[in-house]
């Protein structure tokens, strides 16, 4: 097992009564990109937030980089940058001075702003007033102040949001950049899984508090069973057909019968049994559920 | 220590832009400038009558005491405590305030104090204006007596205490802004404190001390009459073990505050 740079055990948070983070056993190694996936209020922010020791967590629950977090805050908030919600950003500030102000509380040279402003193509509005960037922008120099420490984990809370496509791609790409060239580990949370399916080595799916799913992206699609997706001219007589020769059939409709895969084999063993039987098979493959349904389906039932 | 030096130096940068820090500066200029001209256009008027230089001196620095303790001074402290805040509450900062690797009881302390120092800057700049525009008065009418009685030492026992007196109503304020975001509700708490401060102190009420608002009038009128020499009086004691207080408080509730 590689190093794990967060890990929480067990962690349970409560907003009054009410639960929010439940059971919560989260394990990110040193390197990957881990999509931390999750429906509007499943825990997602307030996991940061605790990760952040913005919110208290209960002793010997939370770790980063193997040391418990309330005993090490400041030790550990060295080691990271974050992006929590809306970019933390000074509005009368110019977006060269927000990040210089950041410079002085970290006690680092001002270059380094500089560069960072380069990394994110904010050059050009450096001197501009933060107030008056654009969504994308401001999001774009949040992820600069995120990075102003060269830390070695980056907490990104739906780092995309409100970015327009090209803005998306960019800081997709920055993202990997990152994880490959500089060896960050980054968690970045997310409720659309077409946008972590891209980019992450690993995801954690969580519902209403609870981790439904945790694993690399090829164990999550090995969750989703292929099936056969089957058209023919007549699809209730070769249901019919299809049934008494003891086939299972998971769902039909007026075009397409859907099977189980079990093997390609069987497959042609399929074709060749429907023709004989006088039947014009249209077409007949091999159908994966795509991550959405899955993700939807792993939502649902908790 | 190096935590609350580097927060305070980052709290001089963020509003070394914003009306709060120039206000410091540009009230007393202001102030100090109008009832300089004042004196000035009424030149003759004022030598026809004879004051002595020390009585002068009174007159003319009273200008501006006159209405700071009741009125300049408490509005100025609601109002730096207000902005030092809100700095944070309108760009939603709180979080990625506290969020960096700096110990949060400095993150607090350095603004606290950063307040403090504005309020220190604005009264010692009311000081060093009215005696450096009495100066200059003489300087441009010789008709006056102003250079007959040096007023440093008055001054600035009287505004030192001033400064002493503003420190629980900042506590105070400090406090209402921490906890609510909006405008109105320290303005109007700050306002309604004032209105009752200055009745209860002007109406000599007996425990007049125990309301903060009140301790800058009390402590004005005080070097009025028989408590001039005294600078540790009793509204001063009650000032600033009110700003010890809250001070504290402020911090538990700052550290929960961050929790949202």
């Amino acid at each position: 097992m590689k190093d794990l740079i967060i890990e929480t055990r067990g962690l349970n948070y409560y907003f009054g009564t009410q639960k929010v983070v439940d059971d919560l056993s989260l394990k990110v190694e040193k390197g990957s990109i881990y999509g931390f996936l999750g429906p509007n209020g499943a825990g997602k922010t307030t996991s940061i937030k605790i990760l952040l020791n913005l919110l208290k967590s209960p002793a010997d629950t939370v770790f980063l980089f193997g040391k418990e977090i309330n005993s090490n805050r400041i030790a550990s908030l060295k080691r990271l940058g974050a992006l929590v919600e809306q970019p933390a950003i000074y509005a009368h500030l110019s977006g060269e001075e927000n990040l210089y102000n950041r410079c002085m509380l970290l006690g680092i040279n001002r270059t380094k702003a500089k560069e960072m402003l380069r990394l994110v193509g904010l050059e050009d509005a450096a001197s501009k007033k933060a107030g008056k960037y654009s969504l994308g922008m401001k999001q774009r120099l949040g992820i600069a102040l995120a990075l102003l420490s060269d830390p070695e984990l980056l907490l990104l809370d739906e780092p995309t949001n409100g970015l327009d496509p090209n803005g998306i791609i960019e800081i997709r790409n920055l993202m990997i950049e990152l994880a490959t060239k500089h060896q960050k580990t980054i968690l970045v949370s997310s409720h659309l899984l077409a946008e972590i399916e891209r980019i992450a080595t690993h995801v954690g799916i969580i519902n209403k508090g609870k981790l439904l799913f945790q694993g690399t992206i090829n164990e999550l699609h090995d969750l989703s069973k292929p099936m056969i997706e089957l058209e023919l001219n007549d699809i209730p007589k070769g249901q019919e057909f299809l049934t008494t020769n003891g086939y299972q059939i998971l769902n039909s409709t007026e075009k397409k019968i859907i099977l189980p895969f079990i093997s390609t084999e069987e497959c042609g063993r399929l074709n060749t049994l429907l023709i004989q039987h006088g039947f014009t098979v249209y077409s007949i493959y091999q159908i994966r559920k795509d991550l959405e349904h899955l993700f939807l389906d792993i939502t649902k039932n908790n | 220590m190096r935590s609350l030096l580097l927060s305070l130096q980052s709290e001089f940068y963020k509003s070394r832009k914003t009306l709060a820090f120039w206000a410091a500066i540009v009230l007393p200029l202001i102030i100090c400038g109008l009832i300089a001209f004042g004196f000035l256009s009424n030149a003759d008027k004022i030598i026809k009558m004879h004051f002595p230089s020390q009585v002068l001196w009174m007159n003319f620095s009273g200008g501006a005491l006159g209405v700071m303790g009741m009125l300049i001074l408490p509005f100025y402290v609601i109002f730096m405590a207000f902005s030092v805040n809100n700095i944070e509450h309108k760009n939603d900062t709180w979080k990625s305030l506290f969020a960096q690797p700096l110990n949060k009881f400095s993150i607090y302390a350095a603004k606290y104090l950063y307040a403090v120092i504005l309020i220190f800057i604005c009264l010692f700049l009311f000081a060093l204006f009215t005696i450096l525009s009495g100066y200059l008065l003489q300087a441009l009418n010789s008709g006056f007596t102003f250079n007959g009685y040096s007023p440093v030492a008055l001054l600035s026992k009287i505004y030192f205490k001033m400064f002493l007196s503003s420190l629980g109503i900042l506590s105070l304020q400090f406090i209402i802004s921490l906890i609510w975001s909006d405008f109105l509700k320290p303005m109007g708490i700050g306002f309604i404190g004032i209105i009752a401060g200055i009745i209860v102190a002007t109406k000599g009420w007996e425990y007049a001390y125990f309301v903060p608002y009140s301790h800058p009038t009390l402590a004005l009128s005080m070097t009025k009459s028989k408590n001039m020499d005294q600078l540790f009086s009793q509204e001063i004691y009650s000032s600033l073990i009110y700003a010890v207080i809250l001070f504290v408080a402020g911090y538990f509730i700052v550290a929960r505050k961050s929790i949202k």
